[in-house]
């Protein structure tokens, strides 16, 4: 009994000193400021715009995660092709590269002195220090959540319940909308909100592939890291406070959800 | 005419699973297949939903050709062994979802529902969900959702297979009322003979992807057309012997066994004796064969009695009050006779049956 009360004394310790207690001071050194001042702080115009380029960009990334994560969770689960292992094992190699050697692939790949990036730029479109290279950075970084958490989910859905509803009249679209659909979209919606979570924080990438352009590429992170290089803490701190009050929505409507999905049974 | 299955084949790979099949169900009749795994059963079954494509064979409907229908056009209902209900929808939305596919008006969707509800005895569950039932319930859901819609033929895959013996006791009697009502051209695929002969019009025997016999269920129990027929329907002695001379020795001693055939092949053959068709009795004086008695197992309804004939063992069953009255005890001599029993050439060899016998489980 006594060791057991010391373990969890011990742990409650430890997750209150690395996680709660930062969460806090950062917190109150912003709060302390006063609300006014704080949303004064973010309202100014390049702490406003990085924001919001912020947001837009991790939608975007959503979405189209939310598609392709799906479409590749499906042909790993319902096909069998040649190289399947090691395509499976591929689907992790974002969580294991350094984010920044990911923005060094895209520059590389898509950059002004590259081939691709020529070409691109001669038919007017920019991705590199442009908008477009931050949802593709943002898009690699978080590529494997929704894969794999769609991916287990759609491995126990039994194929019986696709027949059933053939054998029902339903057509294949209709089927996979009205029945594979509603079941894999707990798990999607996981996947999609880790990769939000995630999107709203990412540095090392986005800061290789889009630079630092105020008021074009600048997004939430790297504002942040600007104003901390520029002796500006408050402006850090007010932003910084909001990236943490969204990530704990996020947070909080993922628990939702997963109570959700238990619930369903699915 | 219900249903017209022919000439149908299908291999997966070098295994042949349904191995040129024919048969005919009549309209509104409820048929079983029967057979052990791997005979074909289920292949058979998803066939004729076009649930799986035959290499060659056609399949009728109600007198039309469905061979080359999708699933969607073919207007059968289906149950599974797993049920496959829709997790996310409730009881209600499950049953109605084959008459949404179809597109009929809100009201009458409503009313079928609530008709078939009542026929599945699930009044009130309408907005639970398949997770809040139990096995039982989960597939009277799935029934209900297969009849919904007003199918021409109703395909039952092992639908028992998943529940408790009592449950599926309760639920086969219930199927076969169900089906005195609806009366919709049924097959139901099952490996459980007693099942089978309790639920069914007609039985279809199936071993290895091939028909063994069709019949009532009568037919196929005291008349089987075959060696695997008489020993996968209902529980048999295979006793081993050889035909020399016209007589009919059992295992290593020879015993000769009372088998009236005329017989003038010689060669390797077996026997098959049911249990309820050996007459055990304490007379010495009879002059049949003599056995004795080694294990006494009682069974709630019957006593089963093991018997050692030599070295062959032999498994009898008697009635509780005849028991009482002989008084049968371990180690007791008893005198046999056979009232029923089946005799086969064993053209594959001894070991080919004991093996075939093996895999199904009816010897150890």
């Amino acid at each position: 009994m006594g060791g057991d009360a010391l373990l969890k004394i011990s742990v409650f310790s430890y997750v209150g000193l690395l996680v709660i207690l930062p969460i806090m001071v950062v917190s109150f050194q912003a709060l302390g400021t006063g609300w006014g001042q704080i949303w004064a702080d973010v309202m100014q115009p390049s702490a406003w715009f990085s924001l919001k380029l912020t947001f837009i960009c991790a939608m975007a990334m959503a979405l189209i995660n939310a598609v392709t994560g799906l479409a590749m969770a499906w042909v790993l689960v319902r096909y069998d092709f040649w190289g399947k292992s090691v395509v499976n094992s591929l689907i992790d190699l974002p969580f294991a590269l350094p984010t920044n050697v990911t923005g060094l692939m895209l520059v590389v790949l898509y950059g002004p002195v590259s081939m691709l990036g020529k070409y691109l730029k001669i038919h007017g479109i920019e991705i590199i220090y442009a908008q477009p290279g931050i949802v593709l950075a943002l898009l690699f970084v978080t590529f494997p959540f929704v894969v794999r958490s769609v991916q287990p989910v759609l491995m126990e859905l039994d194929k019986d319940i696709e027949e059933a509803a053939a054998t029902l009249g339903a057509s294949r679209f209709r089927t996979f909308r009205k029945v594979v659909l509603p079941h894999l979209m707990p798990s999607i919606l996981t996947g999609v909100a880790l990769a939000f979570s995630r999107a709203l924080g990412e540095f090392g990438s986005v800061v290789v592939v889009a630079g630092n352009i105020p008021m074009k590429t600048q997004v939430a992170p790297v504002f942040i890291y600007g104003e901390i290089e520029s002796y500006n803490p408050r402006g850090a701190l007010a932003v910084s406070l909001v990236l943490l009050i969204c990530s704990l929505v996020t947070l909080i409507l993922l628990n939702l959800l997963q109570r959700w999905g238990r619930e369903r049974g699915t | 005419m219900g249903i017209l299955v022919k000439n149908l084949n299908k291999k997966f790979g070098d295994f042949t699973a349904v191995d040129d099949v024919s048969f005919e169900v009549e309209q509104g009749k409820l048929v079983a297949l029967l057979g052990p795994s791997g005979s074909g059963k289920s292949t058979i079954l998803r066939i004729i939903a076009g649930l799986e494509e035959p290499d060659s064979g056609a399949v009728y409907l109600t007198g039309e050709d469905a061979t080359a229908l999708p699933t969607q056009r073919r207007n059968v209902g289906f149950v599974f062994q797993h049920y496959a209900l829709f997790k996310h929808m409730t009881v209600a939305k499950n049953i109605a979802f084959g008459l949404e596919v179809q597109k009929r008006p809100q009201n009458e969707i409503k009313n079928r529902v609530e008709e078939l509800l009542d026929l599945v005895q699930l009044k009130g569950y309408e907005n639970h969900y398949p997770s809040q039932l139990s096995g039982g319930q989960r597939q009277r859901v799935a029934l209900a959702r297969a009849l919904a819609p007003k199918p021409k033929v109703l395909l039952l895959d092992e639908p028992f297979g998943a529940l408790d013996a009592k449950v599926r006791q309760n639920l086969a009697g219930w199927l076969r009322q169900l089906h005195r009502e609806v009366q919709v051209t049924s097959i139901f695929v099952t490996h459980d003979q007693e099942e089978a002969i309790e639920i069914s019009d007609r039985i279809v025997v199936l071993n290895r992807g091939r028909v063994e016999q069709i019949g009532r269920p009568e037919e196929i129990y005291d008349k089987p057309l075959t060696k695997f027929v008489a020993s996968f329907i209902g529980h048999a002695n295979v006793i081993e012997a050889i035909v020399q001379d016209g007589k009919v020795l059992a295992g290593k001693d020879r015993i000769e066994l009372p088998v009236s055939h005329a017989l003038s092949e010689s060669g390797e053959a077996v026997v098959l004796v049911r249990p309820e068709d050996i007459v055990i009795a304490k007379d010495a004086s009879a002059s049949e064969l003599s056995a004795s008695i080694v294990g006494i197992r009682y069974r709630g309804d019957v006593y089963e009695l093991t018997l050692q004939m030599s070295e062959v063992t032999l498994h009898a069953v008697e009635e509780k009050l005849r028991y009482q009255q002989q008084n049968w005890g371990i180690g007791d001599r008893v005198q046999l006779h056979f009232n029923k029993f089946k005799f086969f050439y064993a053209e594959e060899g001894h070991d080919a049956i004991r093996e075939r016998l093996h895999s199904l489980g009816y010897i150890e």
